[in-house]
């Protein structure tokens, strides 16, 4: 599915584009996040403003149903941790790609990092492309498309997540309860679960994580995430410090 | 748990934390030793945490009386995956594990 993408104006675009259909499960999802924060009593400028300062829509969800429990502020900090880490993953992942800018700009693309924004840049732009010659104006060309089609994408993400958050924190209560609106949530994971099971040691790692998951949803806290996470992540490491290198 | 300074420590804090993870190899140079543990940890972790964090809303939210999971959510969410499968297709994910779910709803066949 790789397409050269010749000019910037047109990579910005195109990212912006291409990110429509995740954008498009992520509308219901930051409605039902800012509704979420209203109905658990947070101020409206606390709800927008976590929208702003975390930006990731399951830790948001994970964080204000422990806040409602009073949760311990370190419970609530690590859950988040927790939830996020995999943004640690894709971060490592697309590190190489982003080496060439700036400090600030590492920043900005780094706080703009979210799942389907990695998972398109590395549909687009698979890592450890070397179709062009290092150091030559083709390369700088690509390189500069791959960074607005970056920010393409992400910029239209952010400001669609603020907005439907801002929505759902001032309109949510509009918003019938019965349409089941909540389970485009798990969806927009689900969409992203597949393609993160590339080997029979990722596919274990999920059926323990799941497995643990199930067991220990009555656990406090969604203390059973962090479990679920952490077994599934043991299991897998282990797994793969067993396994014989495939050359 | 209004606006309180309390509230918001928290979550400029789990932001901090967010934003560290997602800059942390990025703006880190590139000659950074990484511990081989860690490195294989991070290799999992996304097969661990979306799975986990997916199951909770799937099996148990808003569970008929009498019943101990969501049987049409499982379903739906079964649908979902075949169509994110053969489609790799956001949209068509979406819209079979909605479309299956409203269906089932609506019908009750079981």
């Amino acid at each position: 599915m790789l397409l050269p993408v010749n000019n910037t104006r047109s990579a910005y675009f195109r990212g912006l584009s291409d990110i429509t259909p995740a954008v498009v499960g992520l509308i219901p999802f930051g409605m039902i996040t800012g509704a979420a924060a209203t109905a658990a009593g947070m101020d409206p400028w606390l709800a927008l403003g976590m929208s702003f300062i975390i930006y990731a829509g399951a830790s948001q969800l994970a964080a204000i149903s422990l806040l409602i429990q009073h949760a311990p502020a370190l419970v609530v900090v690590a859950t988040i941790l927790v939830v996020n880490l995999r943004f640690m993953m894709y971060s490592a992942a697309i590190a190489p790609q982003f080496r060439h800018l700036s400090a600030r700009k590492k920043w900005l693309f780094s706080y703009l990092l979210v799942d389907h924004a990695f998972a398109l840049l590395s549909a687009r732009f698979p890592p450890g492309d070397t179709t062009q010659t290092p150091g030559t104006k083709a390369e700088q060309q690509v390189k500069k498309n791959r960074d607005d089609y970056y920010f393409g994408g992400t910029s239209f993400l952010w400001v669609m997540w603020q907005i439907s958050n801002a929505i759902g924190v001032f309109a949510g209560t509009l918003i019938p309860g019965n349409w089941s609106l909540d389970f485009a949530i798990p969806l927009v994971f689900l969409a992203l679960v597949l393609p993160a099971l590339q080997s029979r040691t990722h596919w274990l790692t999920a059926l323990v994580a799941v497995t643990a998951a199930a067991f220990t949803t009555a656990l406090p806290m969604k203390l059973g995430l962090i479990t679920a996470a952490v077994a599934g992540v043991a299991v897998g490491a282990w797994l793969d410090s067993r396994a014989v290198p495939v050359k | 748990m209004t606006g309180d300074f309390y509230t918001w420590t928290i979550v400029c804090a789990g932001g901090a934390v967010t934003l560290l993870a997602r800059a942390s190899f990025i703006v880190l140079p590139p000659e950074t030793r990484v511990p081989k543990w860690m490195q294989r940890c991070l290799k999992y972790v996304a097969a661990a945490v979306l799975p986990a964090l997916v199951l909770p809303d799937v099996l148990f939210r808003d569970v008929a009386v009498g019943q101990a999971v969501n049987t049409y959510r499982i379903i739906a969410a079964l649908v979902a995956m075949l169509a994110a499968w053969k489609t790799r297709n956001i949209f068509a994910t979406l819209g079979a594990g909605m479309a299956t779910l409203w269906l089932l709803q609506y019908f009750r066949p079981f």
